[in-house]
């Protein structure tokens, strides 16, 4: 599922105009993403929460070639899966 | 602060998309959207934001680190998030 079949889905289930469905799921990812720029973390009970992590510099090397590249420090985002998503997937392996 | 639902809720209200109460609603919805197509089984593609993916682990030998005990780890799916270049880049604009 992509971004629009999930705006899509939104209106359909909630019954509101397309547009402002699209609104709403801009919205709440920009909220997210504001929040972690900031530095600050996203928790949603029940879905999981993202943390920024640090990391630092190093040398790595292109696999390719072999060549040695130094990696510049950066930071990512880490999700952790809420207990009752992890829950409901869990079992649905194989499926 | 961390972000909550509560939060995306304000924000919605604060951008006059929706009422405090159709915003509670439809971020619920929303997110039970997203955890419905994960449990079955499919990837869900916010672009600009990242993937979240389900991923098939097989069984594995493991360790209880509390007490040294082995045990077999069932097979099991999990799901993963894979943030996309675009959110990369704004975390690491400095």
């Amino acid at each position: 599922m992509n971004k629009s079949e999930l705006i899509e889905a939104l209106a359909q289930e909630t019954g509101l105009h397309r547009n402002v469905a699209e609104q709403v799921v801009k919205e709440v990812f920009s909220a997210m993403t504001e929040s972690l720029i900031n530095g600050e973390g996203v928790e949603i009970r029940g879905f999981g929460s993202f943390s920024i992590r640090e990391y630092g510099s190093y040398t790595g090397r292109n696999p390719k070639t072999g060549e040695k590249i130094s990696v510049k420090p950066k930071r990512l985002p880490f999700f952790k899966v809420g207990k009752g998503l992890r829950e409901r997937v869990k079992n649905k392996v194989g499926q | 602060m961390t972000l909550t639902k509560a939060d995306l809720v304000s924000s919605i209200c604060k951008n006059e998309i929706l009422n405090k109460a159709e915003a509670v609603r439809t971020v619920e919805t929303l997110l039970e959207i997203i955890k419905k197509r994960l449990e079955s089984g499919e990837n869900v593609l916010i672009s600009g934001f990242g993937k979240f993916c389900v991923k098939d682990k097989r069984p594995r030998r493991g360790r209880n680190p509390h007490t040294g005990e082995d045990l077999i780890l069932e097979a099991r799916r999990v799901v993963t998030f894979r943030p996309s270049g675009v959110l990369r880049k704004k975390l690491n604009q400095d």
